[in-house]
């Protein structure tokens, strides 16, 4: 983990970002640790733990919802409040319903509109970007405007602003995720685009008659499909977030809804009386799939990019 | 035959004919001027030129900014204007809550008419937009309050928390940083990447309720939430202070992630560099080293990052200051929204943005003030 350690997350480039910042990006410069231990054995041990914790949740995920539909939902008055016990590993909540398998549950809400929403803004800001980068010229500067624009409103805010506005419903955590989320992608697309079109099999398939549409699906699509795809798959967590901070704040998926964000909001009134289970269980279900995946991608970006990872580790 | 060396940079080269440039007749004002010698320019400039260039590079840069700044604004009211004309909610219905159904219609529509609920929706933009440039941010519908009112109550009280919390977040990271960029490789290093990276994947309302479970029932140590303790009537420091400490260092841990990994990846960095080398070489001690050679020369791009990171500090607000129900604009937000009280949430969805544009401004002054190079660059 330390040798893996990785840069800053990259800080999407402000308006403000200067040529001297983004000349020298610290990790460029990353220096090598101690040269004696094998960087690889000392990586592996997390990213191991991270695909084992990803894969458990997700087969909990699959597999016991269909199984226990029904006892999530079940309200027992007599069991309320129970702290974690052999009956119940991780208590009950204030109504009486198993913490653990309400995660569980709770965590397939929330990953499913956060997996639709992800894909909305990817959907919204890919369309953007290869607009914006095979146009070029003053179509281009005005989406790349609105980029700005929308960055400079505070997400969680337009968020709150939008769901507000319209009833508590996955739809509306989609629309309001989506909405403010498609920057980024549209971003990473038109810079695509812009490095392809200079590419010689591009221009050659230009100067060979070929229309725009076709060079967009046949030359274009192909490259952007793998950084989508990693745009997407990183996307996911932060939407999930987002969907557990509007319901948490009682703005997002109704209160029926097994989500974790109102599993939270809803144990966070019996925290006082020392029930800590019932509000910080659901949330280990938001940190350890996102700190999984985090790691995950952080190997991954190691490995696609063997340049980094030979700075690391001369 | 060797020339005075008082005189040999006046007399003409013998392989070019040309006068060699000479700090001392530059400065003069007549040396590189006539035989097209650029690399003796810089030489020739006044002394006091660079601060001259930077109060004109801030103000180019300000009015750069407020150039962006006040079309995106608008574009703002316009999109909020345009969502709450799209939303299903009745304001009217909204604000009558209970009482809805058994109100006489005709007060209802009597209460929309006072709203001019009832005209055209673009004069009502138009009024909408017209108040709040002439400072009339309407009245609020659920606290019953001039907006204007409830922001300077509010206010106050965010700005005390965050700038609480950014010094905290600012002083924390650079130390955790620098000492995992000190100590690369050890368990130290080791804790505090951990620490950041899975901080970077805690939600910061859960954060803040394992800070309440351990340190406020548990331990007993220190308020829950609020401002002051229930009974009290005025707000006194002490207990104000008691009341800060778990929202603003929930709010800085929250933040620090980015920052603690940042200064560690850029101190580790700069720690190779050649400068570095040559003061331990010159027997520096090695705090020296590290805080007036390594750390300065990292921080440099920070000062840009910690601008752009304005609207992560707005969302970490809104969710601290509900989850230690702090009385700031940022609750505030959460409380209009529940409420669907338009006016309200419109005004701190504007000061939102006002903060983010204001933040990267901000930034920008002060890369320009510590960074030389961008002055001469130009910026935008």
């Amino acid at each position: 983990m330390t040798a893996a350690a990785p840069p800053p997350p990259p800080t999407p480039p402000s308006p403000s970002s200067d040529p001297v910042s983004a000349a020298s990006p610290p990790s460029a410069k990353a220096p090598p640790s101690r040269p004696r231990r094998n960087p690889r054995s000392a990586s592996r041990r997390p990213v191991r733990a991270a695909a084992a914790a990803l894969a458990v949740l997700g087969l909990a995920v699959l597999l016991v919802p269909p199984l226990a539909q029904l006892d999530q939902q079940l309200v027992e008055l007599r069991s309320a409040g129970l702290p974690p016990s052999l009956e119940h590993p991780l208590g009950t909540d204030q109504v009486g319903r198993d913490v653990l398998l309400r995660s569980v549950y709770g965590l397939r809400v929330s990953f499913l509109v956060g997996l639709v929403a992800a894909l909305a803004s990817m959907v919204i800001g890919g369309l953007v970007g290869l607009v914006a980068g095979s146009l070029g010229g003053t179509p281009d500067r005005l989406l790349m405007r609105l980029v700005d624009g929308f960055t400079s409103v505070p997400h969680l805010l337009l968020g709150i602003f939008i769901v507000a506005l319209f009833s508590p419903s996955p739809a509306a955590v989609v629309v309001s995720v989506g909405v403010t989320h498609w920057t980024t992608a549209a971003r990473i697309v038109r810079s695509e685009v812009l490095s392809l079109r200079a590419r010689p099999f591009v221009e050659a398939a230009i100067s060979g008659g070929a229309g725009r549409g076709r060079v967009v699906r046949r030359h274009l699509l192909p490259h952007l499909a793998p950084h989508l795809l990693l745009a997407t798959v990183l996307m996911v967590p932060h939407a999930v977030w987002h969907e557990t901070a509007l319901s948490f704040l009682g703005l997002g998926l109704p209160p029926h809804l097994a989500s974790l964000g109102n599993m939270i909001n809803d144990g966070q009134r019996s925290l006082l009386a020392g029930d800590w289970w019932s509000s910080l269980v659901p949330g280990l279900f938001i940190l350890v799939p996102t700190l999984a995946l985090g790691v995950l991608a952080q190997h991954w970006r190691d490995r696609l990019t063997p340049r980094l990872r030979s700075e690391l580790f001369q | 035959m060797s020339p005075d060396p008082e005189t040999a940079s006046v007399l003409p080269d013998p392989a070019t004919g040309r006068v060699l440039p000479d700090p001392a007749t530059d400065r003069a004002g007549h040396g590189a001027e006539g035989d097209g010698v650029k690399r003796a320019a810089p030489a020739a400039r006044p002394p006091r030129r660079p601060s001259d260039g930077l109060g004109r590079a801030i103000a180019r840069m300000a009015a750069w900014r407020a150039a962006f700044a006040a079309p995106l604004l608008l574009a703002v009211t316009a999109g909020m204007f345009a969502l709450a004309k799209a939303s299903p909610f009745d304001p009217v219905r909204q604000y009558l809550g209970d009482r809805a159904v058994v109100t006489d219609p005709a007060v209802a529509e009597r209460i929309r008419a006072n709203w001019g609920l009832d005209r055209p929706v673009l004069e009502q933009y138009a009024t909408w937009l017209g108040n709040l440039l002439r400072g009339d941010l309407g009245e609020s519908r659920s606290l019953h309050l001039p907006v204007g009112q409830v922001i300077a109550e509010r206010l106050p009280w965010t700005l005390l928390a965050t700038s609480a919390a950014i010094v905290l977040m600012l002083a924390g990271s650079l130390v955790a940083g620098t000492v995992a960029a000190r100590r690369r490789g050890s368990w130290l290093d080791r804790f505090i990447t951990g620490g950041a990276l899975a901080n970077e994947a805690a939600p910061v309302f859960w954060l803040g309720l394992l800070a309440i479970s351990v340190f406020s029932v548990r331990l007993g140590w220190l308020p829950a939430g609020g401002l002051t303790d229930a009974a009290s009537a005025t707000v006194e420091l002490g207990d104000l202070a008691a009341h800060m400490v778990l929202p603003v260092t929930v709010l800085a841990v929250s933040q620090s992630s980015w920052l603690v990994l940042y200064v560690r990846e850029s101190v580790s960095g700069v720690l190779r560099e050649d400068f570095v080398t040559g003061a331990r070489a010159r027997g520096l001690r090695e705090r020296t080293v590290l805080v007036r050679h390594a750390l300065r020369s990292a921080l440099l791009p920070f000062l840009t990052l910690l601008g752009a990171r304005v609207p992560e500090l707005v969302t970490g607000a809104i969710l601290v200051e509900t989850v230690f129900s702090w009385p700031g604009v940022a609750s505030a937000s959460v409380q209009a929204a529940l409420a669907v009280d338009f006016p309200l949430l419109a005004a701190l969805t504007l000061l939102g943005t006002l903060a983010v544009v204001g933040g990267n401004l901000l930034a920008d002054i002060a890369y320009t003030i510590a960074d030389p190079r961008v002055r001469t660059l130009g910026v935008g």
